[in-house]
């Protein structure tokens, strides 16, 4: 895969409340981010950056139901149409006796098909590089970045003035 | 999110913690190299495991008449370590789960560890029944899937297909939650390491960044894997009960099986963190991480399960006098004063008196009280399994079929060489992941840190920033 080389201009904060207050005046100002990272979630940041709420859990429910319709499906097919078994003159469509079988396949289904739903769209996977900014992203820093690729110098002084405005700690300019 | 608070909050992050102080006393025993005590502990645990293999090989190259098991006995030291494998598998899950649903914050401290106990003691019980099988090479059969054998099915209504179905549900569902919470830790560990540690570590940590967008789906998604994890722990020990419950045999045909089956469950799985967590908070000098109100907090669960299970134990010897029924008295009675009444004391003494002294506040916050009771709890449920099974099997209909049990060397090297798999397992797994959960020891440090809340706080909560207050204290 081909990526373009794209400029980031980023700025590093010592604290989530100080990221927090510099997402909003980024957003009054109307700055374009690039993107926020953090060391762990950060709770309230989300409204502040726009972002929708995630919609994993639909996806967890739609591949639980699927688990459902299959788990009893396939029983009910097995010992109704395909080989059915008398056992001790119980009926061969034995609803009750299906619903351990049934629930655990919910959950099964569940689980695997929203963890893959999920990394698929993180694009994560084994041997995906991280476009890492700054190690110390994933330790002590909040980071705002914007794309600076197409900006003119005026605009990257502007941002600059954000960062030095808004109490960042380290701002740097990173080609990747 | 707006989250209930509690009103009393204890701290749980002690010794004035900065992010990166976190992050240094976490990662750091990933990156020295092994201690001593980690290589003499390794050593014996590799030992067992390799007496495990022999004994394994043993096993499948003679047969299982090689085990204490009879006609008569047919369900002994196998199923009972299953079972107490299994139980203490669902604390991992209890405290990684329910815990969160219940937002106790005291969960973060203990729960990456006992998620990996979880794992590991699954993997352990999982050993037992697909050995008593026999012909081990024909396991698959329990597997549904269109075959030339007919098709032949497995049976869909027996409670040993659903024991299948559950544990390995159990197994992976586990899995995919402690991996997903692991992989924003792993990415820490990646950010610091180099040269070759470094390219192991990015392909462990799928490429994390920390996006803001990306935090938000691994909340979404924990809370979910949270959400379902939680029936899926009940369904488990339920439908272990289930193989029992579902049989005809006085002593195993009662429907008090599952509740009293996962209240056992979850109190041997507590005595296991505590026997872990007590080390490993000293080995590894997490004691500011994993403290004494964790420690306090864990022997309060001990205590209310241990009481459920009591109070069971006493329900079933009830409803066996209640009842009426000649065969099922004459089961508890055997249960209580027959060949195996020293089991039957034993698992009574572990479980329902030991278990009893937590009511002191003293005792409660004593470590070397804590890891000893968490010891004898232990013993007490297995012996709770061995007496539902042993016991029970051994006087059944007709007295010239009663038998008496003893395990054999086989069985008991299988059993030991299992504890020893696990502590393979669990010291390789403090040495390549972080055993405390970082990202979200984090994420509670304002709300839990000795420096903001607690009767030593410099700080109000949530409002200065952690640099600012890391340069004035120094």
């Amino acid at each position: 895969m081909v990526s373009e080389s794209k400029k980031v201009l980023y700025g590093l904060y010592n604290d989530e409340e100080d990221l927090k207050s510099a997402v909003k005046q980024a957003r009054s100002a109307h700055l374009d981010i690039l993107d926020v990272y953090t060391p762990f979630p950060v709770h309230g940041l989300d409204p502040l950056l726009g972002l929708q709420e995630s919609r994993l859990h639909i996806i967890g429910f739609i591949f639980g139901a699927i688990g459902a319709l299959f788990g009893f499906g396939v029983m009910t097919w097995v010992f109704t149409s395909d080989w059915p078994i008398l056992f001790g003159g119980k009926p061969y469509w034995s609803v009750p006796a299906f619903i351990p079988i049934t629930f655990e396949m919910t959950v099964l289904f569940c689980a695997w098909g929203m963890t893959i739903t999920f990394y698929t769209i993180c694009g994560m996977w084994p041997g995906v590089k991280a476009p890492t900014l700054d190690n110390r992203i994933t330790d002590d820093k909040f980071c705002i970045a914007f794309d600076v690729s197409a900006s003119s110098d005026g605009q990257v002084d502007q941002l600059k003035g954000f960062f030095s405005k808004s109490g960042a700690d380290e701002v740097n300019l990173k080609s990747m | 999110m707006s989250q209930a608070v509690a009103p009393v909050r204890h701290v749980l992050i002690e010794g004035d913690k900065s992010y990166h102080r976190i992050t240094e006393d976490l990662v750091s025993p990933t990156e020295k190299a092994p201690t001593r005590e980690w290589m003499i502990a390794f050593t014996i645990a590799a030992a067992f495991l390799g007496l495990y293999v022999f004994a394994i090989v043993w096993t499948v190259w003679k047969g299982i008449g090689e085990w204490g098991a009879n006609r008569t006995i047919n369900w002994a030291w196998d199923i009972t370590n299953f079972v107490w494998w299994i139980g203490i598998g669902h604390a991992g899950t209890l405290i990684s789960a329910i815990l969160l649903l219940f937002r106790q914050r005291w969960r973060t401290g203990v729960n990456r560890a006992a998620e990996a106990m979880t794992i590991f003691a699954v993997m352990c019980a999982g050993q037992f029944p697909i050995f008593h099988m026999g012909r081990v090479w024909l396991a698959f059969f329990i597997a549904p899937f269109p075959n030339t054998r007919g098709p032949l099915w497995v049976n869909f209504n027996s409670p040993l297909l659903w024991d299948v179905f559950a544990i390995s549900t159990y197994f992976s569902v586990s899995l995919l939650f402690w991996y997903t919470g692991l992989v924003p830790d792993l990415a820490t560990v990646r950010d610091r390491a180099t040269g070759f540690r470094r390219k192991m570590y990015e392909t462990f940590s799928f490429g994390w960044t920390g996006s803001a967008k990306h935090w938000q789906r691994w909340e979404s998604l924990s809370l979910i894997l949270a959400g379902i994890s939680t029936p899926l722990v009940l369904s488990v020990h339920t439908i272990v009960s289930f193989d029992f419950a579902t049989s005809i045999i006085p002593g195993w045909h009662t429907t008090i099986f599952p509740p009293y089956f996962v209240a056992g469950a979850v109190f041997s799985g507590f005595a296991m963190v505590q026997t872990l967590m007590v080390i490993t908070r000293k080995v590894l000098k997490l004691e500011e991480y994993i403290t004494l109100n964790h420690i306090e907090s864990m022997n309060k669960v001990i205590v209310l399960t241990g009481t459920i299970v009591g109070v069971a134990y006493l329900t079933e010897l009830f409803i066996a006098w209640y009842s009426g029924y000649i065969y099922e008295q004459f089961a508890f009675y055997n249960r209580v004063f027959g060949i195996y009444w020293w089991a039957y004391f034993g698992m009574m003494f572990c479980n329902v008196v030991s278990p009893q002294l937590f009511w002191s506040r003293k005792i409660r916050r004593s470590i070397w009280w804590t890891f000893f009771l968490s010891i004898v709890v232990n013993i007490g449920m297995w012996f709770e399994r061995f007496v539902i099974i042993a016991t029970t099997l051994a006087r059944d209909y007709l007295p010239s079929s009663w038998s008496y049990y003893r395990p054999t060397w086989v069985e008991i090297s299988i059993f030991s060489g299992t504890i020893g798999l696990f502590f393979v397992l669990y010291l390789i797994f403090t040495r390549v992941a972080p055993v405390v959960a970082i990202a979200e020891i984090k994420s509670i440090l304002k709300v839990a840190g000795s420096q903001y809340i607690g009767p030593n706080a410099k700080h109000q909560h949530g409002t200065e920033s952690v640099k600012k207050q890391d340069e004035s204290g120094h």
